[in-house]
C-alpha cells in the first residue's frame, strides 16, 4: 500500500509542477526569435528580449485565468490530501481532494480548449506551439487520472 | 585637513550638480477612441524658479519610424504649433508654462497618430535632465483593460468556493444545533414534524459511516487472525 500512496503522491506533484511550468512559463507559441503567450510578448534581438504586454483578447484573459484556477485547485487538493491523510477516517474516501482535483483538471481542459481553438485569429505564418501549451493538454488527463485515482482511493491504516 | 575639505567640497559640488538636473513627467501611455481628442500632459521639476525662459517642446516618432518630427515648441513666450506636418490644424497648446504645465491637445484622432509623443523641458539655468515619453494608442472601441476579465474570473471562482465551504459548515452547524435543542425539547414539547425527519437523516447519514468503519474494522482483526 505504501508503493501506491508513493505513486499517487509522485503522480499530483508531477501535475502540480506541469501546471505551474505551464502557467508561468511564457512560452505557448513560439517563433523561434518570437515566444508569445501566455503573458508577454517577447522577440530575442542580440541576446536581449524584447518585450511587450500581450493582447487584450477576452478570450486569451479567460485563459489565463482558467490556467491559474486549475494550479491553484492543485495545490488545495494536495494540502487537502495530505490533510486526509492524517485525519481520515480508516476506510474513508478522498472526497474533497478528488474534487479538486477533478475541478483542476476541468480548468486546464477548458483553458486549453480555449486557447486551440481561437488562437488561430492571431497566428503568424511561421508559427509554432510552443511546450507550455503540450504541457498544458498533458497536464489534463493527469489531472483526471489523479482525481480517479483518489475517487477510488481508500484509507487504510 | 585640507584633503577632507577639499573632498567634502568636490562631493557637495557633484550632489549639487545631480540636484540640479531637469525631471520631466508625462504619463505613460494613453489609449483614446478614433475621432476623439487626447490632451497630453508634460510638465516638470526643477531646484530653480520657472524662468521666463522656459521651453518646452513636443516630438513625435510613428510607430515603427527611426526618427522623429518636432511638433510644438513653446520659447520666449510665444508657443509655435505644427502648421505643416501630420498635425496641422489639430494641434493646440492648452498649457501654463508659468506653473510648469506644458501640455498639448490634440484634437480629431486616426489610426496613424499612433505612436510616441516626447515632451523636453529646458528651465534655464536648469538645462541637463532627462525628456520623458508617452505612447498613444488609438482604437476604434476601447478595449476591456489587461487583466479585468482574468481577475474577475478569478475572483468569483474562488469567491463561489468559499462561499460553498461556508454554506456547508453552516449547514453542518445548524443540523448540529438542531438535534441538540430537539433533544433537550423532547421532554415536554412536541416536536415538529420537519425537525424529527431531519433528526432521523442526521442518525441515517451517521450510521453507514459507522456500520462501513465496524466493517472495515472487523475485516482487519478476521485478516489479522488469518494471517497468525
Amino acid at each position: 500500500m505504501l508503493a501506491i500512496l508513493l505513486a499517487t503522491i509522485v503522480l499530483h506533484l508531477t501535475d502540480l509542477i506541469i501546471l505551474f511550468i505551464s502557467t508561468c512559463a511564457n512560452a505557448w507559441r513560439t517563433d523561434g526569435v518570437r515566444n508569445y503567450h501566455l503573458w508577454y510578448d517577447c522577440t530575442q534581438k542580440n541576446g536581449e528580449a524584447d518585450c511587450s504586454g500581450t493582447s487584450d483578447a477576452d478570450w486569451l484573459q479567460a485563459v489565463q485565468a482558467l490556467m491559474v484556477l486549475a494550479t491553484i485547485f492543485c495545490l488545495i487538493s494536495f494540502i487537502f490530501f495530505l490533510c486526509q491523510l492524517f485525519t481520515l477516517v480508516k476506510g474513508g474516501r478522498f472526497f474533497f481532494t478528488a474534487v479538486f482535483q477533478v475541478l483542476a483538471s476541468l480548468f486546464v481542459m477548458s483553458g486549453a480548449i480555449i486557447y486551440t481553438v481561437m488562437s488561430p485569429e492571431m497566428k503568424n505564418e511561421n508559427d509554432a506551439y510552443g511546450y507550455a501549451f503540450v504541457l498544458a493538454w498533458l497536464a489534463f488527463p493527469l489531472t483526471l487520472i489523479s482525481g480517479f485515482i483518489y475517487i477510488v482511493l481508500r484509507k487504510k491504516e | 585637513m585640507l584633503s577632507v575639505l577639499a573632498l567634502t567640497s568636490v562631493v557637495l559640488l557633484s550632489l549639487a550638480s545631480q540636484i540640479t538636473a531637469i525631471v520631466v513627467y508625462t504619463s505613460w501611455e494613453k489609449h483614446a477612441l478614433v475621432g476623439s481628442d487626447v490632451r497630453l500632459s508634460c510638465s516638470f521639476f526643477s531646484w530653480h524658479w520657472t524662468s521666463p525662459d522656459v521651453t518646452f517642446s513636443w516630438q513625435y516618432r510613428p510607430d515603427g519610424a527611426k526618427e522623429g518630427i518636432s511638433i510644438f515648441h513653446y520659447g520666449g513666450g510665444v508657443a509655435y504649433v505644427d502648421n505643416k506636418g501630420p498635425f496641422r490644424d489639430r494641434l493646440e497648446f492648452v498649457g501654463n508654462p508659468s506653473r510648469r504645465d506644458g501640455s498639448i491637445l490634440i484634437k480629431e484622432l486616426d489610426f496613424s497618430d499612433n505612436g510616441t509623443f516626447t515632451c523636453d523641458a529646458k528651465n534655464p539655468p536648469d538645462i541637463v535632465g532627462h525628456s520623458s515619453s508617452v505612447r498613444l494608442l488609438v482604437f476604434e472601441k476601447v478595449p476591456v483593460q489587461a487583466g479585468v476579465v482574468t481577475g474577475a474570473i478569478i475572483g468569483v471562482v474562488l469567491g463561489l468556493l468559499i462561499l460553498i465551504v461556508a454554506i456547508y459548515y453552516l449547514m453542518r452547524f445548524l443540523v448540529a444545533r438542531r438535534v441538540f435543542s430537539l433533544s433537550m425539547s423532547k421532554h415536554g414539547k412536541k416536536g415538529k414534524g420537519k425537525e424529527g425527519t431531519q433528526q432521523k437523516q442526521a442518525l441515517a447519514v451517521a450510521d453507514p459511516v459507522k456500520l462501513k468503519a465496524a466493517a472495515s474494522e472487523k475485516k482487519k482483526q478476521e485478516s489479522r487472525r488469518e494471517k497468525k
